[in-house]
């Protein structure tokens, strides 16, 4: 099988890699550029532990062709965070306990972020519904939903 | 009961308080390295052919084709591992690789080895394997009869009385008392038949590992697990290689509740590596998980239980069917033992029957066969309470087990927290608050044993004062946490002085799994013996250097100190300042214990639940949710209450949406999260919890365990709610749609 040569940027950072037509965006982040934050639960867009965001949109990646990242701007987990700092997403779900195994936490995080960046005062409602598509099997969600929650309120005061 | 009064009047200083995990920031930056997250310097992927048939002989396999192909570099039968074994030894390997026949859908037939995980997938495409289809059977009720076909012959034990079908394999009974007498005394008797479908521990991480075998019989292994000794064990049968040369390191784990106590993938990778001579790694994709890797039993089930007009219970019966797969080992032991636990009954009698079905082989689940048991016994209770008028906490109150109750299953119970448990849901709001139109309540008890297991635990001091704690059991949910909170509480130091790590094989005794909600307990009792061992050494240098006894040396607040006047005059010396110098002073200081404890306390949990009903489509949502359960203690609450918050929700998907469905063909037909749908954020609402703290005499800090009791009440609980709402009782798992339709149906036909 032909190689193909793709250039995206992934949090921030330009990257350059080969891969098999038919390698997904998942591989190639886990297994090319090391980037093994995006877990692959089902490999068919059920579970959403492979969410990441392609030009801003949550998508999961092992649903993405890494060939159609030519150009885009790719953001995951590892990017979620700046500099030794923690995104506010992240400190609540540690505040919270919001995690038990932690194999969706990638996933939700980035998807969490998104929703917020989209809309910054979500009802619990709202927050149940977007994070559907992102499977938790160990924590009921209660603790996920007061985490973004929080998350979402500690950002609207600092602005 | 001086262990009770003590640990009753003790204050905790780090025990009870909500400290961030230790591997928390991993966790939410994507840093921790889970299953799939290992890779090797000339590492090939492995890949399992499995058979499309519920149930075939294998004629002949021809790999040569796979064989030709340049990429691979190892193909692997059952061929290729230990011969001669036996027991569970035995039913592993048939388990992970079929010998001559393939047992179910899914089951594993082959494996390959290749330089690229596509090419693997295209050996497995070029490898021929001839099968004899064989009838097959998937249910549990079916493989019971005459005609049934069968499964495997001779895998019956002792236990099974003359005349069964050779698919009954096991056979249990406990109780006491004459439960016809008592029957004969009651003002009414209910008797149903409940069926429960088999549910998949639904863990979102799929199995995956790395392994390395050398020619010379010397290995290493990362894998997902929730015991690295047991699976390491269990792999050096099967590859008939010495357990101590293979090291095995336990990966973080994405979720198990059970269903990561064995081996599936590990010994096949190892099997590979070993005739390739490179690294392998396997991960399973979903559909495999499904197909082949444990879900719980189906169960089939009779429960009879009668009562006074007062509310008294005068007799209990059960008989409970449960198929495992095509092996030995469904739990219908711990059916029949837990469905009565939280009952004080006169006369009580359960049966119970394993049963072999063309599935995968059962692994387990949270609390392994008590969910089923509670779910009939608790919903014939339920259905008593409404026909006689009473209300079901009173009812249940009434009968409850206390400290001094014989138990169901034979013993007599010590401190219990089942009272407190009811009286604490009787007090919640949940149960006075009005109910809609179309709503319903359901109340349910649960209990579960807990474990102990196996444990051994080793505690270090650096120089600079800070601790090292090496323990066994993998962390599946926050354990690290509690186990840094209970060795600074025992040293007298502040938590974030302590690091936790799950230490491979190589370096610390041997450990049973993380199962049996048993980690808080075991690991956490051998964390405090291992830091009091630690304290006692500490103490010794103190004493040592002030020229004392070092019966004259106590331990306070993260100092020793003399123990009173007559021991001298000598300032107290800190954990620090021994450990600074402990390298002159007799060298280095490291605590350590290692047993098997007995003292596992079993816990009782009541849940309240309202369900709302929609009777145009069938459609349920649980719109209200409360644990109540007793901890014994709780060392960091959150997690707790997590533990609680998880168990109820996995309740709520087996109670109303997953099932594994076979066709006529005996393939399953829902290998995947689509169509096998766990519970997502939009299906549940908040749920509540009440942490009862009774505590458990067996652990230095009261500790009961609490991990698997909370999902032993939900499916009762929900049926409960369910019937009150539709106004008919529903007997059958899960509640889906069609199934409240039939039975609205059924109810309005007469």
């Amino acid at each position: 099988m032909n190689m193909m040569h793709v250039r995206a940027t992934v949090n921030g950072d330009a990257v350059e890699f080969v891969c098999d037509p038919r390698e997904t965006m998942l591989d190639v982040l886990r297994d090319r550029l090391a980037l093994t934050g995006a877990k692959e639960g089902c490999g068919t867009g059920d579970c959403g532990a492979c969410s990441i965001t392609v030009d801003g949109a949550v998508v999961c990646g092992c649903l993405m062709l890494a060939a159609e990242a030519e150009g885009a701007e790719i953001g995951t987990v590892e990017g979620i965070s700046e500099g030794g700092e923690l995104h506010a997403l992240q400190e609540n779900f540690l505040k919270h306990a919001a995690l038990q195994c932690g194999i969706c936490t990638p996933g939700i995080l980035v998807a969490a972020k998104a929703l917020l960046e989209e809309n910054p005062d979500p009802t619990d409602t709202e927050i149940r519904y977007w994070l559907a598509g992102n499977l938790c099997r160990c924590t009921g969600y209660d603790k996920i939903v007061r985490a973004v929650s929080d998350a979402a309120a500690e950002m609207r005061e600092n602005g | 009961m001086m262990a009770l009064d003590e640990t009753t009047a003790r204050e905790f200083k780090v025990v009870g308080t909500r400290p961030v995990r230790p591997d928390g920031v991993d966790k939410v930056t994507g840093r921790a390295r889970f299953g799939a997250d290992a890779y090797a310097p000339g590492m090939l992927h492995g890949a399992v052919l499995r058979s499309p048939h519920a149930h075939a002989r294998i004629v002949r396999i021809d790999a040569s084709a796979a064989e030709a192909m340049p990429e691979v570099k190892a193909i692997v039968t059952q061929a290729d591992f230990a011969e001669g074994l036996s027991g569970e030894n035995r039913n592993v390997l048939e388990n992970i690789m079929a010998g001559e026949r393939a047992l179910y859908d899914g089951h594993a037939v082959a494996a390959v080895a290749a330089t690229t995980a596509f090419a693997a997938r295209d050996a497995l495409k070029r490898i021929e394997v001839e099968y004899e289809v064989l009838p097959h059977v998937t249910d549990v009720d079916e493989a019971m009869k005459e005609d049934a076909p069968v499964v495997r012959d001779g895998a019956a034990d002792a236990s099974v009385p003359d005349g069964m079908h050779p698919n009954v394999v096991r056979y249990h009974e406990n109780g006491h008392g004459d439960v016809e007498a008592g029957f004969a005394t009651a003002d009414l008797v209910i008797e149903e038949r409940f069926r429960t479908e088999a549910a998949h521990q639904g863990y979102i991480e799929p199995h995956a590992c790395l392994a390395q075998l050398g020619p010379d019989g010397k290995g290493e292994l990362w894998c997902c697990t929730q015991g690295h000794f047991v699976a390491g064990k269990i792999c050096a049968s099967l590859l008939g290689i010495d357990a101590s040369q293979l090291r095995v390191t336990a990966s973080e784990i994405g979720g198990g509740f059970g269903g990561k106590t064995t081996v599936f993938i590990e010994p096949v990778a190892l099997a590979l590596s070993r005739k390739a001579n490179r690294p392998v790694k396997i991960v399973m994709s979903r559909a495999e998980v499904f197909r082949a890797t444990g879900p719980t039993s189906s169960a089939s089930m009779d429960v009879r239980i009668g009562m006074k007009k007062d509310g008294t219970i005068t007799a209990g019966e059960g008989v409970f069917r449960l198929q495992g797969g095509a092996f030995p080992g469904a739990p219908m032991e711990f059916s029949a033992m837990c469905a009565f636990a939280p009952y004080d009954l006169e006369n009580v009698r359960c049966i119970g029957w394993d049963v072999i079905c063309n599935r995968p082989k059962q692994a387990a689940y949270r609390a392994p066969g008590s969910p089923m048991g509670a779910f009939a016994v608790e919903s014939v209770i339920d259905e008593l309470c409404n026909r006689l008028g009473l209300d079901p906490i009173e009812v249940r109150l009434k009968n409850a087990a206390r400290e001094g109750t014989r138990a169901a299953f034979g013993p007599r119970y010590p401190r219990i927290g089942l009272v407190e448990t009811l009286e604490a849901a009787r007090a919640h709001a949940h149960y006075s608050a009005p109910l809609e139109p179309g709503q319903g309540r359901g109340v349910s008890c649960g209990f579960w044993f807990n474990h102990a297991g196996e444990t051994a635990v080793s505690l270090a001091l650096a120089e600079d004062g800070t601790v090292s704690l090496s323990v066994g059991t993998p962390d599946i949910g926050g354990s690290r946490a509690s186990m840094c909170q209970m060795a600074a509480e025992a040293l007298g130091i502040s938590y974030d002085k302590i690091r936790t790590t799950v230490a491979d094989t190589a370096t610390l005794g041997y450990n049973d799994v993380s199962h049996g909600s048993r980690v808080t307990y075991a690991s956490g009792l051998a964390t405090i013996k291992a830091a009091e061992d630690t304290v006692d050494k500490l103490c010794a240098r103190a004493a040592a250097e002030w020229g004392i006894d070092r019966d004259a040396v106590v331990w306070e607040d993260g100092h020793a100190r003399p123990a009173g006047p007559n021991a001298g005059e000598f300032e107290p010396v800190s954990l620090a300042r021994i450990a600074s110098r402990m390298g002159r002073t007799g060298g280095p200081i490291v605590g350590h214990f290692e047993a098997t404890p007995e003292g596992a306390g079993v816990s009782f949990a009541t849940h309240l639940v309202d369900a709302e009903v929609d009777p145009e489509t069938g459609a349920t949502k649980v719109v209200r949710y409360t644990v109540v359960q007793d901890a014994g203690k709780a060392i960091h609450p959150s997690y707790v209450e997590g533990q609680f918050q998880g168990g109820a929700a996995q309740g709520i998907g087996w109670a109303l949406n997953e099932e594994y469905i076979y066709g006529e063909d005996g393939r399953l037909q829902n290998p995947g999260f689509l169509d096998y749908r766990i519970p997502v954020a939009s299906d549940l609402p908040m749920i509540d919890t009440v942490i009862v703290e009774v505590p458990n005499p067996g652990h230095p800090y009261g500790v009961r365990g609490v991990g698997e009791t909370s999902i032993c009440p939900p499916l009762a609980a929900i049926a409960n709610a369910v019937s009150n709402a539709a106004g008919v009782r529903l007997c059958e798992l899960p509640m889906s749609p069609p199934r409240i339709l039939k039975a609205l149906d059924a109810e309005a036909d007469g």
